[in-house]
């Protein structure tokens, strides 16, 4: 029993960092339809805002990861919507090969930066026992943390008048703007939200992983395959593929190692894109959110 | 490129040029260069699949690496020889066709295509990084995991003597001929004008009653079996592999060469491949500036300013400058129309 509920407890939190870490590009794929390739960085640099701002400036932990990581990562985001990805829209693979650019370089500049050394802060929480087993507290707050990102999306997408608009935006952008609405601001701050969506995903992870620059590669391909095999309606599809991989990438790594559960969530991906082009969402869960 | 006279002209003249650049610069050099060459075959399998039949494989490299391990492989359990070469080309091209089954057959869309490709590289990458010590090997081949196989026998030449650094670039540079020959006349042929025309227009090409998954299929395997010989060439080239081939730095710089070099062209790739891998090998003397950093800008300045590449914009020099002499404007020569992907 102690054992089935700390295995429970190990699925949720692999699902809850698919999500942490797929929001963010899910996000701005699905609302328009950008796929970014610079999303593993804008994880990494989350990173390091948090490892940084506790160790070099002192700042209290929760802060970092909360406030600060989302808040630097945003801005990096929409200085590079100017500059980049603005002059990309509608050409879905040009932007993909911009955003790789990107990528590329912003690893570069953080090598040159910090130095190719991986940094890390110890878990603010302590670990949490269950009869004779015992489990790190972050994973807790992992759960909530995604929890809470799922539901507050949710909300803004549905009771704001920036959601109502940035749906709309998706479904015609030209009817948006003949409304009165203006399609490229959306466009910006949605792609800012993504950003600080990666940075806060980044944020939360720093305490368990080790960040190094090339950090992003490590999130970057089980972010895109959750993306792609969600389909295009953005919580509802991240929630479906995160729980089915997170279920999968587990209980794989649990019954052989961590590199035969990340094997096995690929093979269920291309599989399940041979049987469903469209994403989950594509043929399920048809008019959520 | 229609006279048939300069095309022959030129052929000449580049084997000429090969044969005699071992005469003139040091072997570290010649060593170099070989590496730019087999770099080169590489970007020509991607300048095919994607420049030509307007497939956007973002992880090209699997198919490299996979020639290369299946080389190092069967060369450590049969010896270096034509059954090592022969799988190091089989064993990607039929990957690359199963992954295509999957892909063309499901037809998902050019994104999607990409991505997925991105993945398979990336998790072969990490699969092989995780299988060191004793207990993974094919054969009596240990995979060696991020160490990599070390010491892979070489091939030698037909009469059983020992490949020197030179008798290296020389193969080098006839495999690169010949693989460009090769894709020369295939395009020439009936499947290849199809694949021209599925990049071209796809939905148009299906309904004129072509089988479009099974034409990209198979450009998709040709393209998997000339990277793996790249990767042959370059698991003989070090005596060397390791998992790094199939990491996402490798794949990135494949596809820059092709975006500078121009997407629907064939030579823009080689050349911008080898003045590429000359600038980085500069860039990585000094300790200043990171190379990966330069690569990244030089591709979003590239996707952002100057999408269809170097090469149609240099092929269009030769007509301004007759057109001026002439007095009077004329058309562009279209030098295969730089591949307008995504509207299609």
């Amino acid at each position: 029993m102690d054992f089935a509920s700390i295995l429970a407890i190990e699925i949720l939190g692999s699902i809850a960092i698919l999500v942490l870490i797929s929001i963010g590009l899910a996000v701005v794929f699905g609302m328009m339809k950008v796929i970014n390739m610079a999303h593993g960085e804008f994880i990494m640099l989350g990173g390091y805002v948090t490892i940084f701002g506790t160790t070099h400036a002192g700042l209290n932990i929760w802060f970092c990861i909360l406030v600060l990581s989302p808040l630097i990562v945003g801005l990096v985001g929409l200085v590079l919507e100017w500059l980049v990805v603005r002059h990309l829209y509608g050409r879905m693979i040009d932007t993909m090969l911009a955003t790789w650019g990107l990528s590329l370089a912003i690893v570069g500049l953080m090598t040159m930066l910090v130095g190719n050394t991986t940094t890390g802060i110890s878990t603010p929480l302590p670990s949490v026992a269950i009869g004779k087993f015992s489990t790190s507290g972050h994973v807790f707050f992992l759960i909530a943390l995604a929890t809470f990102v799922i539901i507050a999306l949710a909300c803004l997408f549905k009771f704001t008048t920036f959601g109502l608009t940035a749906r709309a935006t998706t479904q015609d952008a030209n009817m948006v703007a003949n409304l009165g609405g203006n399609p490229r601001r959306i466009y910006a701050v949605t792609f800012g939200l993504g950003a600080a969506l990666a940075g806060l995903g980044g944020g939360a992870l720093a305490p368990i992983i080790g960040v190094i620059p090339t950090i992003g590669i490590t999130y970057i391909a089980k972010a895109f395959i959750t993306v792609i095999s969600g389909g295009a309606t953005v919580i509802a599809g991240n929630l479906a593929a995160t729980s089915l991989f997170g279920t999968i990438n587990q209980l794989f790594t649990y019954w052989y190692t961590p590199i035969i559960g990340e094997v096995a969530l690929l093979v269920c991906a291309v599989i399940l894109i041979r049987l469903l082009p469209q994403g989950i969402t594509g043929r399920f869960f048809k008019g959520t959110i | 490129m229609k006279n048939p006279v300069l095309n022959i002209s030129s052929l000449v003249g580049v084997i000429v040029l090969a044969f005699a650049i071992p005469y003139f610069v040091e072997a570290f050099t010649v060593l170099n260069f070989t590496v730019y060459i087999i770099m080169a075959i590489l970007s020509l399998s991607l300048a095919f699949v994607w420049g030509m039949g307007g497939i956007m494989v973002l992880g090209h490299s699997a198919f490299f690496g996979l020639g290369a391990y299946a080389y190092a492989i069967a060369a450590v359990n049969f010896g270096p020889g034509w059954e090592a070469v022969t799988l190091s080309m089989l064993v990607p091209a039929t990957f690359a066709a199963l992954l295509g089954y999957f892909m063309f057959y499901g037809r998902i869309s050019d994104i999607y295509v990409g991505v997925i490709t991105l993945a398979v590289t990336l998790i072969l990458f990490n699969l092989i990084n995780s299988t060191s010590g004793p207990q993974y090997k094919i054969g009596s081949a240990p995979i060696g995991g991020y160490n990599g196989i070390t010491a892979v026998p070489t091939l030698s030449w037909p009469n059983g003597n020992f490949i020197d650094i030179n008798g290296m670039f020389y193969l080098s540079v006839g495999l690169l001929i010949l693989s460009y020959l090769f894709i020369r006349y295939y395009l020439s042929t009936r499947y290849g004008k199809v694949t021209v025309a599925i990049r071209e227009n796809e939905r148009r090409a299906e309904l004129l009653g072509y089988n479009v998954a099974q034409s990209k299929l198979i450009t998709f395997s040709i393209g998997g079996a000339i990277a793996g010989l790249a990767g042959c060439m370059f698991a003989n080239w070090g005596s060397f592999v390791g998992p790094t081939i199939f990491g996402l730095v490798q794949s990135a710089q494949i596809i820059i060469w092709v975006i500078v070099g121009g997407r629907g062209t064939l030579i823009g790739p080689i050349l911008s491949c080898i003045a590429i891998q000359w600038m980085t090998t500069q860039l990585g003397m000094q300790q200043v500036v990171n190379v990966g950093f330069v690569l990244g800008i030089v591709l979003t300045i590239f996707v952002l300013l100057v999408p269809s590449g170097l090469a149609p914009l240099l092929a269009k020099i030769p007509n301004v400058v007759r057109s001026r002499l002439n007095g009077k404007p004329k058309e562009d020569v279209a030098l295969g129309s730089p591949a307008e992907e995504g509207q299609t």
